[in-house]
């Protein structure tokens, strides 16, 4: 399995192509939050751009505290969700350690990465790139 | 998807806010089209611009946020320079914002008692007492600002002014997001006499797609995409930015230099795109929603100890602003423009406004029109350090002298003289001393800039100084122009945007309009535009075109003033002819 990993952050030109990418493609939505992958400045322009996404914990910190097994711990790192199954607790998002997932307000269901790489291609300063989890790396 | 605008209007005066719904899409398109409507309806004709009751007003357009460069906002206001109605194009985040936090556009009318801060999102509105930032300039404004309401850091766009907008210097600007501007025509000092020292616009709520057309949104969305990021046309914006023009318009004898005394100067080098790209660049930012990322940041160093002992700034340079306060100025160095630049940031002044108004300062101080003790600082075309002096008395107002040259350098020789190196078209002229047909269209241009019509392009044409053609290109230009500022896109995006991928787009988003229907709209845009124009003291036939441009040379040779004052007077014509096809409705 592949991973998305925000390598190059230190090129961001914050132009939330990615963002707007996956919002659109996989969220059915015009937003810059209810997306996987999230760009912040960090205090101004002038300090650049930050990104938040889901590192593919593998075991996922999020996974075990969801009380209905909606969120489920993917091969190779991740989570998937069953939106059917969600009670729209929040749970999840509290347990990320690194923010990653976004309860949206709005829908009431948790947002976050599913390493599916389709913003990458929108990214026009090659800050995104899709590698290989760790899992797949042969021991040495 | 035709419904009405979603319109926040904000009445400072009595401290309440209250959403209103305005007309129609399909009549108004968005961005420019959008405010002006909303311009009429709540502009007060008879008064002043600094009159509470005029209306501050922001309006994005159908496709912000939907399509990449779809990333402008359009300030709509009645202008403190000439008094007339005024339209300034802002990127950064603003667009962007607006859109999340749910609005077409904002409407701020009336006048806080104290220093003032607007901030509100999708779910709130906040109207914040901020005295304690009074006189502060852009940067420390900004710092305190990011800690206010609403909190929401990373999407969030900060507008804001400096002691210039406070100062109702005319033409002062408004910071959009550090490296971005409102500016031109003094949105900052109509913010300004409203007490208003910032806005905060908090994009903080999501939108559905219309489901119905998603398939065919998504390939128009990648389609337009796939031109911007592997036409060329659009790219060269990324690499060496737009002061990649400084070196061919010097070649072609068309960069003003040192009040436009010339329009070419061997010292090019010190300031062209490549200098700043090879030595100062540090890196690019883009507007929200814009892959192209063509705003250049550089490094200026300065050494501030006997020691190796240095801080840092980063400071935005654009051709603009490198002619305004470098080659106009007679300075030559790139860190010299960007010690320049950072002050007028600072202070919130237009770039472009402050260093032609200062040319204007030296040459009549060379001239002995005026002398030290009015100007202060001893202005010399190069001398870095005097401008920097120069540009803080500008702003602060410091004396009768700064008084009339913060209303403009015309203005200022109105009172002391040398009208005739007063390099004002409308207002202080941009960066192209292409030709008769450029200084005609700024002259007379709907923003007095040299993006109304692009005719600094058609001056490199073969038919330069066929008057028929000069005109049908004009009107083509600016039709092309209304129409992609009403959809509110940068015009960067020219390339990807003829008008029937407009058509796909809109379509794909569910507002259908033929060709003909949408001509119809951008040609009654453009008419109700002009008309507000007139209403508001628009009157060509006053404007000048001082003897500093009859006297100017170019590749081309002299200035054929002959052609020019013709050409004026017919383009007059056409102007009027395009107001009268608006009729005002009785209020
Ligand atoms: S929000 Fe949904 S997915 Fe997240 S923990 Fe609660 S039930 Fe599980
Ligand atoms: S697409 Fe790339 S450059 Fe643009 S915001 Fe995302 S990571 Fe940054
Ligand atoms: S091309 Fe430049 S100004 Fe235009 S939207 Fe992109 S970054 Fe902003």
């Amino acid at each position: 399995m592949k991973i998305l990993k925000a390598s190059n952050m230190k090129r961001c030109i914050g132009c939330y192509s990615c963002s707007l990418a996956c919002a659109r493609n996989i969220h059915k939505s015009l937003s810059w939050k209810r997306s996987g992958i999230r760009i912040h400045s960090s205090g101004g322009i002038s300090t650049g751009y930050e990104a938040t996404v889901c590192l593919a914990c593998d075991p996922p910190p999020c996974a075990p505290v969801c009380p209905t097994e909606a969120l489920r711990p993917k091969k190779g790192g991740g989570v998937i969700l069953k939106k059917s199954l969600c009670i729209s607790c929040s749970e999840c998002a509290t347990a990320c350690p690194v923010d990653a997932i976004y309860f949206d307000p709005d829908n009431q269901m948790p947002v976050f990465c599913i390493h599916c790489g389709r913003c990458v291609p929108f990214c026009p300063h090659d800050c995104l790139e899709m590698v290989g989890s760790a899992k797949e790396v042969p021991d040495e | 998807m035709n419904k009405p605008f979603r319109v926040l209007v904000v009445n400072l005066t009595q401290q309440k806010s209250k959403v209103e719904f305005f007309d129609t899409r399909k009549q108004w398109l968005g961005g420019s089209g959008l405010a002006a409507g909303l311009f009429e309806n709540y502009a007060d004709f008879d008064q002043d611009p600094f009159h509470p009751s005029q209306p501050v007003i922001f309006a994005i357009g159908p496709l912000t946020g939907l399509f990449p460069l779809m990333s402008k906002t359009i300030m709509s206001f009645m202008s403190p320079y000439n008094g007339q109605y005024a339209e300034s194009h802002g990127g950064g985040r603003s667009a962007l914002a607006l859109r999340f936090a749910g609005y077409d556009a904002l409407v701020i009318t009336g006048k806080a008692q104290r220093l003032t801060c607007l901030g509100f999102g999708s779910k709130e509105i906040n109207i914040q007492d901020v005295h304690f930032l009074k006189g502060l300039d852009i940067f420390k404004t900004g710092k305190v600002l990011r800690t206010l309401k609403p909190r929401n850091p990373g999407h969030r766009s900060i507008l804001r002014i400096g002691p210039a907008g406070e100062n109702l210097i005319s033409y002062a600007c408004v910071n959009v997001d550090t490296y971005r501007h409102f500016g031109r025509m003094g949105g900052g000092a109509a913010m300004g006499a409203k007490n208003l020292k910032g806005i905060i616009i908090s994009g903080d709520s999501s939108l559905e797609l219309p489901s119905d057309t998603l398939k065919e949104y998504n390939k128009v969305y990648q389609s337009i995409y796939k031109t911007i990021t592997e036409s060329g046309a659009v790219k060269k914006y990324h690499n060496l930015g737009t002061p990649e023009n400084l070196i061919p318009l010097n070649e072609l004898k068309a960069l003003p230099w040192r009040n436009l005394q010339s329009t070419h100067d061997p010292e090019i080098e010190g300031i062209s795109g490549e200098t700043f790209a090879q030595d100062l660049l540090l890196r690019q930012v883009a507007c929200a929603g814009c892959p192209v990322g063509c705003i250049h940041i550089g490094l200026l160093r300065e050494r501030f100890g006997d020691e190796h002992e240095y801080l840092y700034r980063q400071v935005s340079y654009d051709y603009e602003p490198i002619f305004g306060v470098g080659s106009m100025l007679g300075v030559t160095t790139a860190s010299g423009v960007l010690t320049l630049l950072e002050e007028v940031e600072k202070l919130g002044l237009d770039a472009i406004s402050a260093g032609v108004a200062l040319a204007w300062a030296t040459e009549a101080l060379e001239k002995g029109i005026v002398t030290t003790e009015q100007t202060i600082a001893e202005l010399a075309f190069g001398d870095v350090h005097a401008y920097v002096e120069a540009l803080a008395c500008l702003s602060g107002k410091i004396n009768d002298f700064y008084l009339h040259l913060g209303k403009g350098a015309l203005n200022a020789a109105y009172v002391y003289g040398g009208e005739d190196f007063a390099c004002v078209l409308g207002q202080e002229m941009a960066g192209y001393a292409t030709g008769e047909n450029y200084y005609v269209s700024q002259a007379l241009g709907f923003r007095h800039s040299h993006l109304d019509t692009g005719a600094y392009s058609f001056d490199q044409e073969e038919q330069a100084r066929d008057m028929e053609v000069a005109i049908k290109y004009m009107q083509d230009q600016e039709y092309y122009r209304i129409l992609m500022c009403s959809a509110a896109g940068c015009l960067f995006g020219r390339k990807a945007y003829p008008r029937e991928v407009f058509i796909k787009a809109l379509k794909s988003i569910g507002l259908e309009y033929s060709e003909e229907e949408l001509d119809a709209t951008i040609l009654s845009i453009q008419a109700h535009r002009w008309a507000i124009k007139f209403r508001t003291g628009f009157k060509p036939e006053e404007i000048k075109i001082p003897k500093r441009f009859s006297e100017v040379e170019t590749w081309k040779g002299k200035t054929d003033t002959d052609y020019m004052m013709k050409l004026k007077e017919k383009y007059q014509e056409v102007l009027r002819e395009v107001a009268a096809r608006h009729k005002f409705q009785e209020k």
